[in-house]
């Protein structure tokens, strides 16, 4: 590049002004980012602050006007009101059985798919690779009926192996993002641990996993948040209320008696907030490791 | 590459190099293998078999032959409003979402404090459940007295219908749907990671402005990022159903206009129990996303740059 000469031929004291330069551009460039972000910041948070400005307010306040933001008096009764009201926490229960069994799933057996298309060269990887992209055009409702046929004829319809078994199975984004990151880690590993005798379970296990944290965490923060936040498979599989997960329970609030606003935004933030702290004290991982993973493809 | 281990001399079959990488592969490919046979390729093909019978999920199926297509074509006009809706839906939201993902994601790149704290609240809508959020919606989102109809209501307008009336609903859904592009704000920083910082010094050594960097330096190298974003999204539309099946309870309220693809395929399979018109209804979407991905493929090589010889 010609411009690489030219630094050489700057003064130190043009070279001091240019930082100072730099310095106040950068400045200002903050200032405009935080001016843009701020008021945006804000429109995407009154979805929230209004849920939990209504989960304080007294019934009387829902359609006041003007709007009330911070009620008065703050009714903190509706938290209890609202977990006694419907079995909330046999709900949280049934939904952490189904979260937490199949984020585990997903997370053996997306790795060890990932794993074998990764790191083990055998003939007809690429295929069973280009299949498994594939899988990512089909729309869920093509397979959905014939899975709730075959689910109905087993009995597992009104249970939650459903929801959780098809998880222990391999799902295609989680198996393609492994085995794009498992890509990066050098063969050389994986020669050398064979050379001293190592089984490639051994190798899997012992050396490409622990390579792969920020990867599998994304994997099992994404799993489980879309098992948290999932709808439609309960709505189809579970209609005993004693198998209700939590975001068909919340439902009951607006069925019942018209809509208890106040109940249903305290459940909601009771619903929201383990997932926002996750997410908070997550995000750098979660950042890098769809970044290692490169979706570039 | 397992071809630089020299093979020792006498060993039996299973342990040449060969052999035992084909059988490691299988074993290691085998949950997914199942998975796929069962959890895919069986239900991808039996849907397909329904598609041509009449078939109530109990009773055995009935061959109809392609009366549930013709049905489909020329007898439904929920069916229409149906595809209408969520077309309509996917050609203005998509473009939205990305423009919005990608703007918000430079900004959240950008090294300046509150960085961690602006990230989280970008992506709070994505994280609270669509099933609150839908509700929370609605309640905000009621005429008159819902609280973004207040700032209407304090100049002395009456605000938009909002979702109480077809004039304003799918505009209304279009609008709450740029509200979860959290996941999709993640990307585009992962992506933005990936730009090496030399080029943008090259670039400031050699006099270039900030509209010309981005230009010429991280739009092509986020141009990958945009086309996932494409098509996962093209499919995420085609697919669109929890939040407004929820604000409606699936009626389609107001006048048919949030009557979704989904939604509507639903109440034909697990309401009405049409089974077979239901999987008619999937297949035709299965096709026509097809069809939107495989244009949107053969367009790439015109406008999505990939850099050196690193990606797969």
């Amino acid at each position: 590049m010609t411009a690489q000469t030219q630094p050489a031929t700057q003064t130190v004291v043009q070279r001091r002004a240019g930082i100072r330069r730099k310095q106040v551009k950068g400045f200002v460039r903050a200032l405009l980012i935080h001016l843009m972000l701020i008021p945006l910041a804000f429109i995407f948070m009154v979805p929230f602050l209004w849920m939990l400005s209504t989960a304080l307010k007294p019934d009387s306040q829902f359609y006041a006007y003007p709007p009330v933001w911070i009620p008065h008096p703050l009714q903190w009764s509706n938290f209890p009101d609202a977990v006694t009201y419907i079995s909330f926490f046999l709900y949280l229960r049934n939904t952490l059985t189904i979260a937490v069994l199949a984020t585990i799933g997903a997370l053996i057996s997306a790795s060890l798919v990932a794993y074998s298309l990764a790191r083990i060269p055998w003939p007809g990887r690429n295929f069973l690779f280009i299949f498994t992209v594939a899988t990512l055009m089909l729309p869920f409702q093509v397979t959905l009926i014939p899975l709730f046929v075959v689910y109905s004829k087993l009995g597992w319809v009104n249970s939650f192996l459903p929801l959780i078994v098809p998880h222990w199975f391999g799902a295609a984004l989680y198996i393609f993002l492994l085995r794009q990151f498992f890509m990066t880690i050098p063969m050389e590993l994986s020669e050398a641990a064979r050379i001293d005798g190592a089984s490639e379970f051994r190798i899997y296990f012992r050396i490409i996993l622990p390579l792969a944290k920020a990867a599998l965490a994304t994997v099992a923060i994404f799993e489980f948040i879309a098992r948290w936040r999932d709808y439609l498979g309960p709505l189809i599989y579970l209609s005993n209320q004693k198998l209700y997960t939590l975001s068909l329970g919340i439902y009951q609030y607006r069925s019942q008696y018209g809509a208890e606003w106040g109940l249903l935004m305290a459940a909601s933030v009771l619903i929201t907030l383990p997932i926002i702290l996750l997410f908070f004290f997550l995000q750098k991982t979660f950042v890098q490791g769809i970044a290692l993973t490169g979706i570039k493809g | 590459m397992a071809s630089t281990v020299t093979t020792p001399p006498r060993v039996s079959m299973w342990s040449k190099p060969r052999t035992r990488n084909t059988i490691n592969g299988l074993l290691f490919a085998s949950p997914w293998l199942i998975g796929l046979a069962a959890f895919w390729i069986y239900p991808t093909l039996a849907s397909a078999y329904y598609s041509f019978t009449k078939f109530n999920g109990v009773q055995n199926p009935q061959w109809i032959g392609i009366q549930n297509y013709i049905d489909l074509f020329t007898n439904d006009a929920n069916f229409w409003d149906a595809v209408y809706n969520t077309f309509y839906f996917a050609v203005f939201s998509i473009p939205l979402a990305i423009a919005l993902a990608f703007a918000l994601a430079l900004m959240l790149n950008a090294k300046i404090r509150g960085q961690v704290v602006y990230r989280t609240i970008y992506f709070l809508p994505t994280l609270v459940p669509e099933v609150a959020l839908a509700l929370v919606w609605v309640y905000m989102f009621t005429p008159v007295s819902g609280i973004i109809s207040a700032p209407f209501q304090y100049f002395g307008y009456r605000g938009p219908c909002w979702l109480t009336c077809a004039a304003w609903s799918r505009q209304t859904i279009i609008l709450l749907a740029l509200w979860i592009i959290g996941q999709q704000i993640i990307l585009y920083l992962a992506g933005l990671q990936d730009v090496p910082q030399d080029l943008y010094d090259a670039g400031d050594v050699d006099g270039a402005n900030f509209w010309h960097k981005f230009r010429h330096i991280t739009v092509p190298i986020i141009t990958p990022v945009i086309f996932f974003h494409l098509v996962t999204s093209v499919i995420g539309a085609l697919q669109f159903f929890t939040i407004p099946y929820i604000m409606t309870g699936g009626t389609g309220f107001p006048a048919n206009s949030t009557l979704f693809y989904s939604i509507y395929m639903y109440k034909q399979g697990f309401q009405y129990f049409q089974m077979g018109y239901a999987s008619a209804m999937a297949w035709l979407l299965f096709v026509v996303t097809l069809i939107i991905t495989l244009i949107v493929f053969r367009t790439s090589s015109l406008w999505v740059f990939y850099s050196g010889g690193d990606q797969k």
